[in-house]
Parts: C-alpha cells; structure tokens; sequence
C-alpha cells in the first residue's frame, strides 16, 4: 500500500502546484489591462486625484509580486474582494454596507453545484447503459440510432438544444418552466422542477460525448484475446460483461466520466444564461460583459478549481482501479 | 402526471408486446433460428420502435388547426421537423445517387460505399462554402441594410405579419433575416477557419518540436500546454475576451483579431498534444533514423518524412477541431462576447430574437425566428461531424 499512498501524494502535490501556476496565469492575464483597474473603475471622466486614491486604495502602487502574493493570500483566507460595481456604487453614494465577492458568489455556487449535480445524476448512469449496449450491439439499428443521435446532439450548440427543450417541453406541452429563477429557501421538490429543464439540456450535451466514448473504450476492450478466450470456453455473455470486462473497463470509464463532469462546468456558463438561473455561470457571464474584473477573477479561479479537482479525482481513482499498483508484487 | 403515465404505459406495452411478437414469432415459425436466439431487448426494441412510429405517424396526420381556430403548434412543429429532416435525407440521396452516376471511376467507387450520411455532410459543406464564398450572390438585401417593419415572421403570409418580401422575416431592428443568415456564414466561417488553421499552425509545430527535439523542450512545452489545459476553455476565452475589448477600445484594434487569436492560441494546446504523440510515434519508425543517418537535415525530415505520415489523423483532427471553434464562437457571440454587431452572427441572432420561443402555441412562424440561426449552425457542425465520423470509420479498420 505504501507505494499507492506515494502516488496520490505525488498527484495531489501536482494539483496543489497546477493550481497555483494557474492563479499566477489568471493575475497575469487579469494584469495585461491598458491602464490599471483605478482607470477602469472610475471610468474616463474621472479626476487624476480620484484615480490616485483608488489606486492607493486598491494596493496598486505596490510592486507586482507582492501584489499577486497578497491576492493569492486573500483567496486563500476567503477574501475574494469587492465588485467593482459595488465600489462604483459606494464611491458615488458614499453607503458603507459593501457586499463582498465572496458573499456573491456563494449561494450561486449552492445553486450551480446542484445544477451540475442534478444533471450527473441523470447523466452518468443513462449514458454508461447506452454507451454498453451500443458496443455490444454494435452496428445494429439501435447503435446506428444512439450514433446518430449522439452526433446531432454534440454537434449543436447548447442553447440549441435548450430552446429545442423549451419549445417542446415548456411552451407546447406545458410540462417543465421555461425559466429557472429559483429564490433561497424553496423545497427540494420545487427545486428539482425548477432545475428540470436545465438539467436535462446539460444531460443531453455530456450523455452525447460520454456514451461515445463508453462504446468506444468498451469496444476496445471486447477485442482483446482473454474475452475471446471467456467466450469461447463458453461463458455467458452477461458474466464476459460482469465478471472480465468491467473490471477492466474501470479505468477508462472512471476518465470518461470525470472529464465529461468537467465538461459540465464549461456546459454550466451558456445554461444558466438560457434559463436565467442564479448559478455562478451567469455571474460570470454578466461580470465578463461588465468587465467587473474582481468578479471575473474569483469565477475563473472557482472553474478553474473545480476543473483541477476532478480530473485529479480521475487521476486518483484510476490508479486505485488498477490491480497491478493494487496488489504489488 | 398523465405525460408520466402515458410514458410509463407506452413502455409496458412495449415490454408485453416485445416479448408476445417473440413468442408468437417462434410459433408461427417452428422456432426458426431467428426468433428462437431473439434476445428480449431486440424484441422489445422492434416492438417499441413500431409504436413510435405509428405515435408519430398519428400526430403528423393531425389538423394543423383545432376546432377553435387556434393553430395547433404541436402538429405544426412535428410537420417541420419531419420535413426538414426528410427534406435534407432525399437532398443527401439525390446527390449520392448523381456522385455514383457521374465523374471518374475513383470519385463512382468513393460515392459507392458512402453512407447517407457522408453524403449529406460533404454536400452541406459544398453548400455552405459556395455561400461563405459569395454572399453577396444570394442574399437579397445588404447585411446592416435596416427596413421600415421589424418582427416580420417568417414565410411571407400576410395574414400571419408576414412580407413577401421578407421570406424568413425581418429582425428587431427591420433587417432581413435570410440576408443576415447568409452574411452570418460568410463571417463566422471566416472567424473559424482562420483560428482553426492558427491553432493548427502553433499546436502542429509545437508539439511536432517536442517530439523530435524531446528533453527540455517537450517538458517546457508540455508542461506549459498543460497549465494552460487545467482552466476550461470557454471560460478562459471569456476571460482573455473580456480584457482584450479594453485593448481594443484603446488602441483601436478589431475584435476579431483577437477574438481569432485567442481561440486558437488556447485551442491549439488541444492540437499540440495530438501533434506530439502522432510525432512520437513516427519519430521511434525506422525511416526516421534511416533519414537521420543519411545526414538530412530538420526541415527535410519534418516536411517530407513526418508532414505526410501525419496527416491522416491531422485531418480527422482539423474536421472536429472546426467544429470544436465554430461552436466555441457560436457560444461566444450568445454570451455577448464574440462577433460584435453589425456584423451579422448567427449566436447573437439567437439571443436576440429567443423570447419569440415563448409565443409558440399561438404564433408558431414567429418561434421559427430565433431556430434559423441555431439551425444553421447545428447543420454545418453535423455535416464536418459526419463527414469526420465516416473517414475515421474508413479508417479505423473497425468494421461489422
């Protein structure tokens, strides 16, 4: 076991560091703006006197590493900074009541973590069956019909998909709502309702990918000599699938599943505009137009997170799946 | 709850009827080997299958109008979609059918073998390119040319606010929208091709590098592209976006320049690892080092030894990796970030005109508005995926 416990340790120490590179990424990047975030709070009509006491304000007469070194520690103590616009708001109105970043996003991220999680519940087991039964009927008409849909269904866009479900399901057969603005403190039925529609539009774009690349690992794994070798001594099909198959399939299926959950943080942006739902893509998506950049900052950091730890999680479960690191000689 | 349990329904009577037309199957046939190796789920499936389509075929063959002289939307959208869908089947089978009869002997034995859905994919894609090519050929009216009527639904029925004129209708501020649909294909290809050919040149030579070169360089380059792949595309390009409109709005640049160079610089971490391991596995090959005794130099070994053994699964690559950017726009320009108006731009005609979605049960043309655009894009992206889905297919050796 100890070389296992070496590993994840590596892996996990690899997450840490990407992590951090992708935060030194992200301040550089946020730091490329033409003139500095003084400037592009204030606006242009602002006084040079105005714009040097934010600048004070903002810590930005400091040097550049030290900048980045007290951003990075503030995220780290949960201080994500205050949004421009509320700086706007209390520099022109002069209130004091500033709601931080942190206290935005917060029950946003709530709402988009049952989002992302309502729509893997549904996901993942519906695209593993369909992904099975097409390799194992492969080139049969069900197949060639899961291809086929598969394929329309990655090839549109999402908010193709989401209006072709609003249409069909909300507005024609007035089954689910059309949008999705839930309020704190509704029940969990309510919630569910709210989220259908949301949920299945991203249920459809990952079972896409996630059911091709099932069939594709399994039918990989359905060539090689020891299933041959089950079948022709005569096992059932069932017990090939069950007892040699899946334990081999692990792997493959476990990576399926994690980068197509990460594929669900990006899906998650265009969604929740589509369904104006007070998730944390929409968030971004509104700073990114506003060009509320503290905003911005905090949301790529929290995708960004989320991104690194599920694949790490892929990474992780991987290695424990193999039997070979499992059972060292 | 009647949807539910009509569903539920559907489907036990699907699973009684799967395993009856088995038995009665055996039956009727003195077990025949067919019937009697029938695994239930092929039963179930033919079953259910033939229920769909009589369903189907029982709400095609409803009235479009119901008795109170409301339209009935269902039927209506139900008629579209199956006109559509078989109108763009009998287009693809025609142009097969014109590909066998006509050409060489190579082009005869290519159609041959082709599936119906190659077929609509490389016409589609003809199709669009030709239109891409020449704008200004079949639109009708100029791109930001703004009529007197805005909101005039599609098909040209008076009756129903349409114009003769305006055969798909006209936006929120009076443009024709088929001239915008058609301006659309010539702008967002453009954006497409250019990032996609970019991504290809920066990934292709970085990663073709690293495989040759290996040691430092590959681990500086792939360790670069992989921080850069740990923070998701679409919101990394809404990020870089977002600062690069200050760039814009200070020193003047067009948005489309770094729109382009955005999408491909972050895109291209995608090519550079295929570039990589496609240029690992040919480096190892023995005509490499047979190349590399005889003293060639890089340039040589790259364009005339590499360059041609790559390019298979690079092409496959560069249909996906396009369709990969035209959707990466397509979101984009939803989202408010991408083609900027008054360029037209299919994404943005989408967001504007989607309310109309809502109006469907009583105004079904008017729905139609904000589904052109989001249909135009889904088509092209079907057809390269097709296309795409039949060269690795050929390819891959992989068959019945």
């Amino acid at each position: 076991m100890g070389s296992i416990a070496k590993i994840i340790a590596q892996r996990l120490a690899l997450g840490v560091l990407t992590l951090l590179i992708v935060s030194f990424v992200i301040f550089v990047s946020v730091n490329a703006l033409p003139g500095d975030f003084a400037q592009a709070i204030m606006g242009q009509g602002a006084t040079e006197e105005a714009v040097t006491a934010m600048r004070k304000d903002l810590g930005l007469d400091q040097p550049y590493f030290q900048r980045y070194f007290s951003w990075l520690g503030n995220i780290i103590t949960g201080d994500l900074g205050i949004s421009f616009a509320q700086m706007n708001f209390a520099s022109n109105l002069g209130g004091d009541q500033l709601i931080s970043v942190a206290d935005q996003i917060y029950p946003r991220f709530i709402n988009t973590m049952w989002l992302a999680g309502f729509a893997a519940l549904i996901a993942v087991p519906l695209s593993l069956t369909i992904g099975v039964l097409a390799a194992l009927y492969r080139n049969s008409m069900f197949d060639r019909i899961a291809n086929i849909g598969a394929l329309t269904s990655i090839s549109s866009p999402e908010f193709f998909i989401a209006y072709i479900l609003v249409l069909f399901l909300a507005v024609l057969n007035p089954v689910f709502l059309p949008v999705a603005e839930v309020t704190p403190g509704i029940t969990l039925g309510e919630r569910l309702y709210f989220l259908a529609l949301p949920a299945l539009t991203l249920t459809l774009v990952v079972t896409a990918h996630m059911m091709r690349m099932t069939r594709a690992s399994i039918i990989n794994l359905l060539a090689s000599p020891y299933i041959e070798m089950a079948r022709l001594k005569g096992v059932s099909p069932m017990r090939v699938i069950v007892k040699h198959a899946l334990p081999n399939a692990l792997a493959p299926i476990i990576n399926v599943i994690a980068l197509n959950l990460a594929y669900l943080i990006t899906g998650v942006v265009v969604v929740e505009v589509v369904f104006t739902y007070p998730g944390i893509g929409q968030l971004f998506v509104d700073s990114v137009i506003n060009r509320d950049i503290p905003v911005i900052q905090a949301c790529v950091m929290i995708f960004a997170s989320a991104y690194i730890l599920l694949n790490l999680t892929a990474d992780i479960l991987t290695i424990l799946s193999n039997p070979k690191l499992r059972h060292p000689k | 709850m009647s949807n539910l349990l009509f569903v539920i329904a559907v489907l036990a009577a699907a699973v009684v009827g799967g395993y009856l037309f088995r038995l009665i199957g055996q039956k009727t046939t003195q077990n025949r080997p067919y019937f009697r190796d029938m695994p239930f789920l092929v039963a179930f499936g033919y079953v259910f299958g033939a229920i769909l389509i009589f369903l189907c075929a029982r709400l095609y063959l409803q009235p479009t109008t119901l008795e109170s002289g409301v339209p009935n939307a269902v039927t209506i959208f139900f008629r579209w979609t199956v006109h559509l869908i078989a109108g763009l089947a009998l287009a693809a089978f025609l142009f097969r059918l014109a590909g066998r009869n006509i050409g060489t002997d190579g082009s005869k034995r290519l159609f041959r073998q082709m599936p119906i859905t190659a077929s609509f994919g490389i016409l589609t894609i003809i199709l669009y390119c030709i239109v891409a090519l020449m704008p200004e050929v079949f639109a009708p009216y100029g791109e930001a040319e703004v009529f007197a009527k805005s909101y005039v639904y599609p098909f040209g029925d008076p009756a129903a606010n349409g114009d003769p004129a305006h055969i798909l209708g006209t936006d929120e501020i009076g443009r024709d929208i088929l001239s915008r649909l058609i301006f659309a294909t010539k702008n967002t290809m453009f954006i497409a091709l250019a990032a996609t050919i970019l991504a290809f040149l920066i990934g292709g030579i970085a990663g073709l590098a690293a495989a040759i070169f290996g040691g430092w360089v590959d681990s500086v380059i792939s360790r670069s592209v992989d921080v850069l792949m740990a923070i998701p595309a679409l919101i990394f390009q809404l990020l870089l976006l977002s600062i690069a409109s200050f760039w814009a709005n200070s020193y003047g640049i067009p948005m489309v320049l770094f729109m382009i160079v955005i999408i491909a610089v972050i895109d291209s971490t995608r090519v550079f690892r295929l570039a990589r391991s496609v240029g690992l596995g040919i480096v190892a090959m023995d005509y490499i080092e047979a190349a590399k005794l005889r003293g060639e130099r890089l340039g040589y070994l790259i364009t005339r030894e590499i360059l041609p053994n790559a390019m298979p699964p690079f092409l496959v690559e560069f249909g996906l990796r396009f369709c990969f950017v035209f959707l990466t726009i397509a979101s984009l320009s939803f989202l408010g970030m991408g083609i900027q108006p008054p360029s037209a731009d299919w994404g943005t005609m989408v967001r504007k005109l989607a309310d109309f979605i809502k109006f469907a049960q009583f105004l079904p043309n008017a729905a139609l508005l904000p589904l052109f655009p989001a249909l135009a894009i889904a088509i092209l992206v079907l057809a390269v995926n097709f296309v795409v889905d039949w060269i690795l297919d050929k390819s891959s050796g992989l068959k019945g």
